[in-house]
């Protein structure tokens, strides 16, 4: 009858212990995948532009020559070492490309979160709430468009609607300003409170202001309908009515236990929003001109660099691994049935 | 689990000779030790590694004769796998032990494939009529389903005849009617007609049903049973009637399994079992059900407690804990010692509680299964000496009072020993199902033969 | 429906306590597609203190309907009319507010899936903290602490698992931790709605006999709907039969199964299979469409007594000498033999043998 609750460390250990074969199957799908691409990296990078010693060359290098499950094993040991390998076209360490371009990335990606929640969390619970109302019937038209716009067209709208006003439609930073600011974190805001410089911060504010709106606006739509359907759904919940049969005030059913139940299940979904904003901002990005490291990627891809693109995407796989499981541990917190 | 069932006991009832004559050949099925264990689910790690995680015996050594002709009750509270017997001796379900003889054949031994023609004579019936019944089918397609699976008819104007004449025993009748309607334009009674005709149109000779009428309302209820009867007579079926509700099966069935936990804890003749039951567990069921009449009133000594998670059943006898009549080799352990105290905080002021839960460091602990002897840790403050001296005053307590509380047979010594208090409990034994009189068997220490 | 000259005085006699809640011609619809569905027409009924009336019929009768009427927690898009007379306040058309205020210290609800009716995500102690918060304004927090233990404690449920979650009891459990939730409020009025239907059925035993001993222990009115008539005759003092959004019998438990006066009281008794069941009997047909009920008597279509009159007048309910309520017009015409005038010619004879009714009605 009663399941011992409060295992929490055990089923902390427990979801780290499960995310390694997850990890390995990812890795694997990663791998292979690059190896179906017809040709190999060297060849598909630097073809006709070297002899085929040099490219044989190259190839050792790589560790291209050896056969495939030794190259597979390579490739393992790397990513157990945090090595993603070595860029082929302009020989940079794919971990420094993470680490230099992720900081503008995920200044991105915590933007975007930043308005999508402010703005889709309160309009999808009082659409739940007011149902059918013309508030819920605005927001729900609201939410459509905004999921429904493509991202550069948004972006470009932004772009005309403040060209040459108070707000940045490009860069991270302008150049200026930016100048005498030394990179620690590589996340800029961050990097120009550490310099106190104050004017900094506010210019790398406002240049976040319309990508992250522009990408925050992209998943406030899901959002919107999602926390909705929650809402809805728990007001119609059997504890619910009951509740309120024992004259619990209307704004405390509301809030205590329809808002509380219904936002369970969004953060499952905010969680794979931002694994998802994480790799694929890669438009937002190239709209405003910004450093992140989805840009880079397709930088990357257009230049045929197999081995920058194996080792961005490893990358990638993993923070959704990661990602995946801080949602279950976050979801175990909440939700005492989740622990056993 | 350090008690094995034992279950190789001669517990099969005789032939009765009212019903069939008792030869070899009136044997429909044959159950023998059936098993069916299911993984459990939550520890996906467990079930990677193949270990740890442990397994519900939904089913756990079952014995089973089922004549030709018969009214078999399988009958039980939720968990007492009367369910999963029920589809497992249609294959519905795979048995991890034992067998099922029918027809000269191992059914737990057969493939899929190998079921499959086998399935045209055994059917089921499912509780919830809607449920089992495609909403986007008419009914037409639907009754006549089994008959295009089993290859059944050479043309459409056979199955035509074939759907409508099933319609008409079933009581749909004029069959046209009914044809071309979906679940949805039926009556409740209605669609479980048409779940009857479906398990009937491929000429089946065994019929599990399974609460077929709970869902329904009380007054189609006996329309719906007196269908069945007729049936029954008229097709010459077979039938395992599986519920919880032991009035309709005492009406219904020729005999009855009761089964608690997935044991069969009692099993005869149906009338013998109602009107004389004898296991502890059969006593409580029948005096507790509600009876229309304002002269009974519900019974003061109802069974404490509730049917255990299936997951960790209790050792020994899996009633014990429940049992007013329990002996000491029942199978007492330390979560019986847990509920011992909760119920006895039950009726404690809140200051008396307070002191008394203090003196208990570990019952969490308590809750988990274990051996025969277990470890007291003192809560802070206090001693080992002290929670002897509590226990041996609840059991001189206990001694005092009636109706007598069976948990303190079960202690064979509680001493300290390094700071805690060791509780030890009589070694469990496991009831056995062995016949009592002529045909009726119990699985109950009560009815064991002296020194077995 | 209109009761006829025999005084009701059975209860005024006996000196019985007011009664705390007295329903009077309730009507409860709710609008469809074909039409509005007159769950509840027409009924009357109180209770006391202390007392427990049971309130039986077959699914779709209006007992489940009627229960949350009485509380004014019916969904929207239901109409009310009529008077719900609790402790001489209507709460028909009572404002939202303060109805909220009477739910909980007054009016109780106990529901029949009990596994579902806890919010997941608050252990046991949150929802008694909640209530007892609510409406019980002066409390302290230890004084909220022991008068939920005790609630819990009238319950079995022991005071070492007042902080667990929901979801670490078994089903039975959290059917007590409901009744104590309700119970820790001290209502006056409760509406229990199948609260062991759900229930395995020693639990079920267990939980009518908790709700047996209520009546004893407290002064609480209790209203039980049930589909089982075993479960009135065990925990009800009196009980009310519904039938197609009627009242078509009421009295004392023991009276009305001892000697059931209106024919579908008579039919469900019968067709109910117990222990004691030695042959199987149902009733016809099927409960009528309530958005088109049949004219006359609900009844008169799958009565085996029914007359010529009974399908085109209602049947006036009179009071027996037992004190039994019953609307049928074979009571009525003993009760009143010039009543017969109102059935017109021939309204005696029997109904042309209630029909060959086929499987083609049946429910």
């Amino acid at each position: 009858m009663s399941k011992q609750s409060g295992g929490l460390g055990r089923y902390v250990a427990q979801r780290l212990l499960l995310a390694v074969p997850m990890v390995l199957i990812l890795l694997t799908l990663v791998f292979l995948l690059m190896r179906v691409a017809p040709g190999d990296p060297v060849s598909a990078a630097a073809g006709g532009k070297l002899g085929p010693e040099q490219l044989a060359e190259k190839r050792r290098i790589a560790g291209l020559d050896k056969p495939l499950f030794e190259q597979y094993l390579d490739y393992l040991g790397d990513v157990v070492t945090l090595d993603f390998g070595t860029t082929f076209v302009d020989h940079r360490k794919v971990s420094d490309i993470i680490i230099e371009n992720g900081g503008a990335t995920l200044s991105l990606t915590l933007g975007a979160l930043f308005v999508a929640v402010l703005i889709g969390l309160p309009i999808g619970l009082f659409s739940g709430r007011y149902r059918d109302s013309a508030f819920d019937v605005t927001a729900r038209i609201f939410g459509i468009t905004t999921y429904a716009a493509p991202v550069f067209f948004t972006g470009l709208l932004a772009q005309l609607a403040f060209s040459g006003t108070w707000l940045p439609t490009s860069d991270q930073a302008d150049p200026l300003t930016s100048l005498n600011i030394e990179s620690v974190t590589h996340i800029y805001v961050l990097d120009c409170l550490i310099a106190g410089d104050w004017n900094a911060v506010e210019d790398g504010l406002k240049h976040l202001i319309l990508p992250s709106i522009t990408l925050g606006l992209l998943i406030v739509g899901v959002f919107i309908r999602m926390i909705r359907i929650n809402v809805i759904q728990s007001l119609h919940g059997d504890y619910i009515e009951a509740a309120r049969a024992r004259g619990v005030r209307e704004r405390r059913v509301v809030t205590q236990h329809a808002f509380r139940n219904a936002l369970v299940p969004v953060i499952t979904v905010l969680g794979l929003q931002v694994a998802l904003l994480l790799g694929g901002a890669v438009l937002t990005e190239k709209t405003f001109n910004w450093p992140g490291v989805g840009s880079t990627l397709i930088t990357y891809i257009n230049q045929r660099d197999y081995i920058a693109v194996q080792g961005i995407v490893t990358v990638f796989a993993l923070v959704v691994v990661l990602i995946s499981m801080l949602i279950d541990f976050v979801n175990a917190l909440i939700d005492p049935r989740v622990r056993y | 689990m350090p008690t094995k069932p034992d279950t190789e006991s001669a517990a099969r009832p005789d032939p009765s000779p009212g019903a069939g004559s008792g030869q070899r050949n009136d044997v429909l099925m044959e159950v023998e030790d059936l098993q069916v264990h299911f993984g459990m689910r939550g520890g996906a790690l467990a079930r990677i590694s193949g270990r740890g995680g442990g397994a519900v015996k939904a089913v756990d050594g079952v014995n089973l004769t089922l004549r030709r002709g018969e009214v078999l009750g399988l009958v039980g509270e939720s968990g007492s796998g009367k369910t999963t017997l029920g589809r497992t001796l249609l294959g519905l379900n795979r048995a991890t032990g034992g067998s099922i003889r029918y027809g000269g054949q191992d059914l737990t031994e057969l493939s899929e494939r190998r079921l499959r023609p086998l399935r045209r004579r055994l059917q089921m019936v499912f509780q919830d009529p809607h449920a089992s019944l495609n909403p986007s089918m008419d009914i037409r397609t639907a009754v006549g389903h089994p008959l295009r699976i089993h290859r059944l008819v050479a043309d459409d104007e056979e199955y035509e005849a074939k759907v409508a004449h099933a319609l008409e025993r079933v009581g749909l009748t004029p069959a046209e009617r009914y044809l071309s309607k979906f679940p949805s334009d039926l009556s409740g009674g209605q669609k479980q007609r048409a779940v009857l005709a479906r398990a009937i149109i491929a000429e089946p000779e065994l019929l599990v049903a399974d609460e077929p009428i709970s869902m329904l309302d009380m007054s189609v209820r006996a329309k719906i049973l007196q269908l069945m009867l007729d049936l029954k007579r008229d097709l010459d079926l077979t039938y395992v009637y599986v519920t919880h509700d032991l009035a309709s099966a005492k009406f219904f069935c020729d005999t009855i399994a009761i089964m608690y936990l997935g044991r069969i804890v009692e099993q005869g003749p149906a009338e013998q079992v109602f009107n004389e039951p004898r296991h502890p567990y059969t006593k409580a069921l029948l005096a507790a059900i509600p009876e229309p009449d304002p002269n009974r009133s519900v019974p003061r000594n109802l069974p404490r407690g509730e049917v255990p998670d299936a997951a960790k059943p209790p050792l020994g006898c899996s009633f014990h804990p429940r049992c007013a009549a329990a002996l000491p080799h029942c199978g007492w352990e330390r979560r019986d010692l847990r509920a011992l105290l909760e119920r006895r905080w039950l009726d404690l002021a809140p200051d008396e509680y307070a002191r008394e839960r203090a003196l208990i460091g570990n019952l969490d602990a308590l809750a988990e299964p274990g051996p025969t002897r277990v470890l007291v840790t003192p809560g802070r403050g206090h001693s080992a000496a002290d929670v002897l001296a509590y226990f041996r005053r609840l059991r001189e307590e206990a001694s005092e009072t009636e109706p007598r509380e069976p948990f303190w047979g079960g202690v064979t010594t509680m001493s300290e020993d390094g700071g805690q208090v060791v509780v030890e409990f009589v070694e469990a034994r496991d009831p056995r199902l062995l016949p009592v009189v002529d045909s009726v068997s119990v699985a109950c220490h009560l009815y064991a033969a002296p020194g077995a | 429906m209109a009761t006829t000259s025999a005084p009701s005085t059975a209860a005024a006699a006996t000196g019985a306590p007011e009664p705390v809640l007295a329903v009077q011609d309730l009507r409860v619809w709710y609008g469809t597609e074909r039409g509005p569905v007159r769950a509840v027409d027409g009924v009357t009924f109180e209770v006391r203190p202390g007392e427990t009336l049971g309130l039986v019929g077959e699914s779709g009768c209006g007992k489940s309907t009627l229960g949350r009427g009485v509380l004014g927690l019916t969904p929207a898009g239901t109409a009310l009319d009529g008077v719900v007379d609790f402790k001489g306040t209507n709460l028909v058309g009572l404002s939202p507010k303060h109805l909220q205020k009477l739910r909980g210290p007054e009016l109780g609800l106990i529901f029949q899936e009990p596994m579902t009716r806890l919010n997941p995500l608050m252990k046991i102690s949150e929802h008694f903290e909640e209530a007892l918060r609510t409406h019980e304004k002066g409390l302290s927090r230890q004084q909220r602490r022991e008068r939920a233990l005790d609630a819990l404690r009238g319950m079995g449920i022991p005071p070492s698992r007042y902080h667990a979650y929901p979801h670490e009891f078994s089903g039975g459990m959290r059917q007590r931790i409901m009744i104590a939730l309700a119970l820790v409020l001290r209502p006056a009025f409760v509406v229990a709605d199948e609260p062991t239907t759900a229930l395995d059925v020693l639990v079920e035993a267990q939980i009518i006999k908790i709700l047996a001993d209520l009546r004893k222990n407290f002064d609480t009115a209790l209203v039980l709907i049930t589909h089982n008539l075993g479960i009135v005759a065990e925990a009800c003092d009196r009980v009310a039969v519904m039938y197609a959004g009627h009242i078509v019998e009421q009295g004392d438990a023991r009276e009305v199964f001892a000697n059931p006066q209106h024919p579908y009281t008579r039919e469900l008794l019968r067709s109910t299979i117990s222990l004691s069941t030695t042959g199987l009997h149902y009733i016809p047909g099927s409960p009528p469409d309530l958005v088109r009920p049949p004219t006359g008597c609900r009844f008169h279509p799958r009565c085996p007594v029914a007359m010529r009159g009974c399908a085109e007048h209602e049947p006036p309910e009179v009071v027996l000498g037992s004190g039994v309520r019953t609307a049928c017009w074979h009571q009525a015409l003993e009760a009143d033999p010039s009543l017969g005038e109102e059935l017109g010619q021939g309204g005696r004879d029997a109904l042309a043998a209630v029909k060959e009714i086929s499987v083609a009605d049946e429910a």
